[in-house]
């Protein structure tokens, strides 16, 4: 077992990049940030504010904790979010550039370690089912039908294309949109809709 | 638009184009350009990529319950048979096969989750067994015998039909069976194809000069070029340890040995440096041994293991 196995070619190792599964970074953002997002965007809408400008906020406090986790993976990560949240929150209320829903001092007293727990991470496999389903049923039709003909029956962009009646640029939009659709679904949705009926 | 939502909106399209096997070295090098130029980027690609990646377990959703989703197409509706396999085990729906038959085209998808292994067996004989993680669709009618490998890893003993060829294809790359045993493994931006006996043919959708392996041959394809190399059939028997829940690892860094044994586990092995990333393992695990492994390391190396929910991290 331990004797050096002797080849003629070495093939290249593959490298981990930045799109790698074994990017350290990614691998924590995917397993350990995501799982967060719904009770973050629950905490988020408490300032009121547009849906467009919660998502916008959301990504500003990953860019921060991915800059931090590039240095140094942050242990434990849930109350990191919710400060960096918060901070945020307060940040744009100083500088005046939201109407304060609730004041400064409300926000500081937000327990941070987030009171809400996590989504389960490892969903039994018929919840995850049920939910990829509701996710599904909240999509427009045809985007929907575009992401089950792909994702199901596996037909390539033309096939779905023809089947539809739409052109391959419309498939793509609609996959597109989907793909975002599903996202928000996914993480971004509260936990008590992630509970079948 | 905000500049979020232009981002968002630009990660949608480049899952979009990968996901259609719209892909090519000059795609890859501007997908690469676009990552490596901000964080925001990869964050959101990330995202939706993770959101993407769960959508996979689709294929176990019964068509009964997306057929009001479909609108019906008069030659290729689901016929709505069914085989769902329940009842295997705690997280194994999306392991369990969900066996569709449409009349046109005749296809079935097979697919298995984290830790699963299944073993097919067509009607000429031959047979296909998937590795964890896998996901094939089959078309085995009077006019051909293809298996779409959309993603993980297969091993093939095919009974060769010089007027009923095999085929395998994924992504861009096809291989064609010449009267074989081999193996073919999805790898970031290519394919990995280790023939054991008889032989095989790997060739490009993008037309490089297909390439004839022999046994122990491997052949590792990427969008542009097929590069071929001789392994000790000893080594390439190793590789196929997991049709027998065993992994082998030969001088392999901790972080591939990690990645693979992520492959058959729910709980996840992270390596928090990249030192500890480059350290080599011999040694031989059943493909569930995560404590094994974790305390081989920690044996040999002296690194430390942290537990954290599902996580099991090593650390210098």
């Amino acid at each position: 077992m331990a004797d050096k196995i002797k080849t003629d070619h070495e093939i290249a190792p593959h490298a981990p990049g930045v799109d790698g599964e074994l990017c350290p970074v990614k691998a924590w953002f995917v397993h350990e940030v995501l799982p967060l997002e719904a009770a973050l965007m629950q905490f988020l809408r408490r300032s009121g504010r547009s849906e467009a400008d919660i998502a916008d906020l959301r990504q500003e406090v990953y860019l921060r904790v991915c800059q931090q986790a590039e240095k140094e993976i942050p242990h434990p990560v849930k109350p990191l979010v919710f400060t960096i949240a918060r901070n945020l929150l307060i940040d744009q209320v100083r500088r005046g550039q939201v109407i304060p829903i609730e004041s400064v001092a409300d926000l500081e007293a937000i327990n941070v370690a987030g009171d809400t727990p996590g989504p389960d991470r490892t969903l039994m496999a018929r919840e995850e089912l049920l939910l990829l389903r509701a996710a599904l049923e909240k999509l427009p039709p045809r985007c929907r039908e575009a992401l089950i003909l792909r994702r199901i029956e596996g037909l390539s962009r033309r096939e779905i294309a023809e089947r539809m009646g739409i052109s391959e640029h419309t498939v793509s939009e609609h996959i597109n949109a989907g793909v975002r659709a599903l996202a928000n679904a996914l993480y971004g949705e509260p936990a008590q809709a992630r509970r079948p009926q | 638009m905000t500049s979020h939502a232009n981002i968002e909106h630009q990660a949608s399209a480049w899952i979009e184009r990968r996901d259609m096997g719209e892909w090519s070295a000059e795609l890859q090098s501007q997908f690469e350009a676009w990552m490596n130029e901000a964080l925001e980027h990869r964050i959101a690609y990330w995202r939706l990529e993770a959101a993407w990646n769960r959508t996979e377990r689709m294929v176990a959703l019964r068509p009964a319950d997306l057929r009001q989703s479909i609108r019906p197409a008069a030659a290729s509706a689901p016929r709505n048979t069914f085989k769902f396999a329940a009842a295997l085990g705690l997280f194994v729906i999306a392991g369990a096969i969900g066996a569709y038959y449409f009349s046109q085209p005749t296809y079935q998808t097979f697919a298995t989750t984290l830790g699963g292994r299944e073993v097919l067996t067509l009607r000429d004989g031959s047979v296909i067994e998937l590795n964890a993680s896998t996901a094939i669709r089959l078309y085995d009618n009077a006019k051909e015998r293809r298996v779409m490998l959309e993603k993980g890893e297969a091993y093939f003993n095919i009974q060769h039909d010089a007027s009923h060829p095999f085929v395998v294809i994924s992504g861009n790359h096809r291989v064609t069976d010449l009267g074989t045993k081999f193996s073919v493994r999805t790898e970031e931006g290519g394919l990995r194809v280790a023939l054991m006996e008889g032989r095989a043919e790997v060739d490009n959708l993008n037309a490089t000069k297909p390439v004839v392996l022999n046994p122990g041959e491997v052949a590792v394809a990427t969008a542009d070029s097929i590069s071929v190399a001789r392994k000790p059939m000893r080594e390439l028997a190793d590789q196929l340890g997991w049709r027998r829940g065993q992994i082998i690892f030969y001088h392999t860094t901790l972080a591939n040995a990690a990645a693979e044994l992520n492959r058959y586990n729910r709980k996840r092995l992270v390596i928090a440096d990249a030192a500890t990333a480059r350290l080599t393992i011999n040694g031989s695990f059943p493909t569930n041994g995560i404590d094994a492994f974790t305390q081989a390391a920690e044996q040999v190396f002296g690194v430390r293991i942290t537990h954290r929910g599902d996580e099991i991290v090593i650390s210098r």
